[in-house]
């Protein structure tokens, strides 16, 4: 166990993207930012239009605010815009990631008060006045959420793209089953697709954060 | 997806009337897994959006002296957890089956009860008929995750409700309000269901307008249940075929009994003829298999899907002997 542990990853390789200084990650963040205060600008115009009926908003763009990892954020969206394309195009928070049209790879998982749900299949508009969290917040200031740090001891990931909405689906899980089985286990992270096949890491982290192993 | 208003009512009467509006060109959102993807494929195109998640009558589940009553927005996690519903072994069959944290913390039961049917020619645009041109490229299809039973009519798909078996084998009814004002009726659930003969009718009875609010079980005292669905995939899935049963079992003789399958025609499917293999016998290996051959004794497969034939036989005899399993405390979480 102790020869596994050392062989694991604790960071990426000097000279990968993440310690050059720029990244992919942050220019896309920058054109993300820029992208929604544009939208900020023109959709003000359309306010006015808004059904003045109570309980219901018109289709225009609708001010939406949303709390993501504790912070409020006012965007200006239609009603059909999904969390997922709220919190990755407006918010440039891109940890939730577009799989499929379908979502049925879990891949958007976020937590919203406290429950694994499925970012692509909720619209932004549904969430307000509730707590979202995305993966982004579970390695905010310094702190490494275990699930995460989980995954980086078991070697848990390889493209990457499956990893975030695992994470946070076995946060939910973990949550809810802080002592679940190993069956528990398979009934409950099945929601999530990993096309690389890491199961087996997973499954190891799901018994490690359990207690089962 | 098409733009739409959003409406968000805090009582039903509220929810009736927005519903209402636009000629009935409205959609219910619960949980939001299955109209979400059908809203994305611009199968459904709303004018409105209803979001009944903030009418706080429809999230409990109560029990009486006759039985337990469960709100339509109790989702499959809160269902699992709720000690009311802890003898209802049918119904935590089915949880434990949807292996998703996401879809059992989403999903419920109104939206499971109402889920449109997985068909992929429904899913690609071609209609719940499945049709192009007028005619039905389902007969002639991939039809191997279609119907075995209930499909001589235009209607081949199967029920996707993975609920509806238990509850009806339960003798489930559902709460409708709708569409005029304070309107309610109390539906069997067996007749909620049905088989559109056209392209423009639904899965079920609900008209624009009407809401599902609550579904009543009896009292599950001394009864035995259990499901079993017969799952392609370990991971989320549908499955080929399920079963569920409902069996009171006194003095080791079945006095009554009720059978219902998933997933094999355009509705739950409920087998009078297995039920009735069962009744004044004892369950062993043996009667659960004539149940089973009795329930399947009328199938009609299509081109690609007599294997769910022997599935569906199988999903009898397995939801049968776990019933019976059921009693033993010792087994109550094997199926």
């Amino acid at each position: 166990m102790r020869d596994r542990e050392e062989r694991t990853r604790s960071g990426p390789p000097e000279g990968s993207p993440t310690t050059s200084g720029f990244n992919r990650r942050d220019f896309l963040k920058g054109s993300g930012a820029a992208a929604a205060a544009t939208a900020l600008v023109t959709a003000t115009e359309t306010v006015t239009a808004q059904d003045v009926k109570s309980n219901v908003r018109s289709a225009e763009p609708q001010k939406v605010t949303l709390n993501v990892n504790g912070e409020d954020h006012t965007l200006e969206i239609e009603p059909r815009v999904t969390l997922l394309d709220a919190l990755r195009n407006d918010l440039s928070l891109t940890g939730c990631k577009d799989v499929d049209e379908r979502d049925a790879a879990g891949a958007d998982t976020v937590i919203i008060d406290g429950k694994a749900v499925l970012a692509g299949s909720r619209l932004a508009i549904e969430c307000e006045g509730q707590k979202i969290r995305t993966v982004e917040s579970l390695v905010a200031d310094g702190n490494i959420d275990p699930v995460v740090a989980s995954f980086v001891k078991h070697d848990a990931q390889q493209c990457g793209f499956c990893t975030p909405g695992f994470v946070m689906a076995m946060r939910a899980f973990v949550d809810k089953n802080p002592k679940a089985s190993d069956e528990e286990i398979r009934e409950g992270l099945g929601g999530n697709i990993c096309r690389c096949g890491t199961y087996d890491g997973i499954m190891k982290c799901a018994l490690e954060l359990t207690g089962g192993a | 997806m098409r733009n739409f208003e959003y409406a968000r009512p805090e009582t039903e009467a509220e929810a009736v009337e927005l519903l209402g509006e636009h000629d009935g060109n409205t959609a219910v959102l619960a949980g939001g897994t299955d109209l979400l993807n059908l809203m994305k494929a611009e199968l459904v195109a709303p004018q409105r959006v209803v979001d009944i998640k903030h009418v706080d009558s429809l999230h409990s589940v109560t029990a009486d002296d006759d039985g337990v009553q469960i709100g339509s927005l109790v989702t499959l996690d809160e269902m699992q957890s709720e000690p009311l519903l802890a003898g209802y072994q049918s119904l935590q069959d089915v949880i434990r089956g949807v292996r998703s944290i996401q879809i059992r913390q989403m999903g419920t039961i109104g939206g499971d009860l109402c889920h449109m049917p997985n068909c992929w020619y429904f899913r690609n645009g071609n209609g719940l008929l499945g049709l192009e041109d007028g005619k039905s490229v389902v007969a002639g299809g991939d039809n191997r995750y279609h119907a075995i039973l209930g499909n001589r009519g235009p209607a081949k798909f199967v029920s996707a409700s993975r609920f509806a078996p238990a509850m009806m084998a339960w003798g489930a009814k559902v709460r409708v309000i709708g569409p005029k004002p304070h309107h309610e009726q109390w539906i069997d659930l067996d007749s909620f269901y049905r088989t559109p003969k056209t392209d423009r009718q639904g899965v079920t009875l609900l008209k624009p307008g009407q809401l599902l609010t609550h579904i009543r079980l009896p009292s599950a005292s001394r009864l035995l249940s259990a499901s079993y669905e017969v799952l392609e995939l370990e991971g989320l899935d549908w499955p080929l075929a399920a079963a569920s049963a409902m069996l009171n079992v006194v003095d080791g003789v079945v006095r009554n009994a009720r059978v219902v399958m998933g997933h094999v025609a355009p509705t739950p499917w409920e087998s009078r003829e297995a039920a009735a293999a069962i009744i004044g016998r004892p369950v062993t290996e043996a009667t659960a298999e004539s149940a089973g051959e009795a329930a399947i004794a009328a199938a009609t497969p299509l081109s690609e899907n007599r294997y769910k034939v022997r599935v569906a036989r199988t999903a009898v005899k397995r939801a049968i002997l776990a019933a019976a399993e059921s009693a033993r405390p010792e087994n109550r979480r094997e199926v």
